[in-house]
């Protein structure tokens, strides 16, 4: 188990760099799921199923959702596409 | 702010942040023993007011005055949303565009996954009590299955099944029962939140007393936050245009 632990919070590290280091917010939305995914995997294994009820819910599929939207939109204004 | 500006003010903030983390867990028991003080102390809580998920006991009956102030952080920021997002003076509302070409295979799998999502958005809801989940995580569930709906490619479903009328109304009225239920405890002379109701017995579906009430209330009222919010955001994206561009 504590191999596990180990490996999934190394996993969600790296992930975290990853979001950070991404440039472009679209892109971000699609890391920052992944980490999201990820850092429920470690609340998972040290046995708090809720939290990682909620980090996967808000953190995995609000979230990003609500930065895609906004990105789409801030794109669409900037672009003048309509 | 300059770039040295910024990383001096950041390396304030790690300074006092690992200061804070070193008080703050110094005094903590070691990890991975047997001893835990504050397990012990919140299970024997929870099992006398026959609460099988003692996440749930602690949110909802032990801490619950810590939860009715996330859910009104949650309130807060909705209102905010909602205030910012509102159609500005050099902005317009369309008539929505017709819905974009959506595959087959996702119309059809966004129909076929909204029952299923709305059964275990209820689900975790009403079984917060006995296994992981609750108010907040089954609000959530229920809110973005509704938004399948906008992946099949149906807007103007999503907005006959999502009355924005209401759902703004829904969601105060959600953190206005959980006080309530907090009141009805004060009144009863128990104090705020107290657990007052019968907790019948551990395990079954009518038990924990209160934890069920505030579930359901708190589910409520996020599921509606929730959809209040991604309206907004849909809203934005999809009826309101720049006056200019048209």
């Amino acid at each position: 188990m504590i191999v596990l632990l180990t490996l999934a919070l190394l996993a969600t590290g790296v992930a975290g760099t990853v979001v950070a280091l991404t440039a472009d917010p679209q892109r971000q939305a699609v890391t920052l799921s992944v980490y999201g995914l990820l850092l429920g995997t470690v609340f998972v294994l040290a046995a708090a199923p809720d939290v990682a009820l909620s980090q996967l819910t808000v953190g995995t599929a609000l979230v990003p959702l609500l930065v895609l939207l906004t990105v789409r939109t801030v794109r669409r204004r900037s672009g003048g596409s309509r | 702010m300059s770039r040295r500006a910024r990383l001096v003010l950041f390396g304030l903030g790690a300074v006092g942040l690992a200061v804070l983390w070193v008080v703050a867990t110094g005094g903590l028991p070691p990890v991975g023993t047997d001893v835990h003080p504050y397990r012990d102390a919140a299970v024997a809580a929870a099992a006398a007011h026959a609460t099988a998920n003692v996440v749930a006991s602690i949110n909802f009956d032990q801490r619950a005055v810590d939860t009715l102030g996330e859910e009104t952080i949650l309130l807060a920021s909705v209102v905010a949303v909602t205030t910012l997002l509102r159609p500005a003076d050099d902005e317009r509302v369309e008539p929505p565009d017709p819905p974009p070409a959506v595959l087959p295979a996702t119309r059809v799998a966004g129909w076929a996954l909204l029952p299923v999502t709305l059964l275990v958005g209820a689900d975790v809801v009403l079984h917060g009590h006995l296994t992981p989940g609750g108010g907040f995580q089954g609000g959530v569930v229920l809110a973005t299955a509704l938004h399948l709906l906008y992946l099949a490619g149906s807007f103007p479903a999503l907005q006959w099944v999502r009355p924005t009328r209401w759902a703004p109304l829904v969601e105060p009225a959600g953190s206005g029962l959980f006080v309530v239920t907090g009141l009805v405890g004060l009144a009863a002379g128990a104090g705020f939140a107290a657990n007052i109701l019968p907790t019948g017995v551990l395990g079954a579906p009518l038990s924990s007393g209160t934890v069920l009430v505030l579930n359901v209330v708190a589910g409520i009222g996020v599921g509606a936050s929730i959809v209040t919010l991604l309206g907004q955001f849909l809203r934005q994206e999809v009826v309101i245009g720049p006056e200019a561009a048209s």
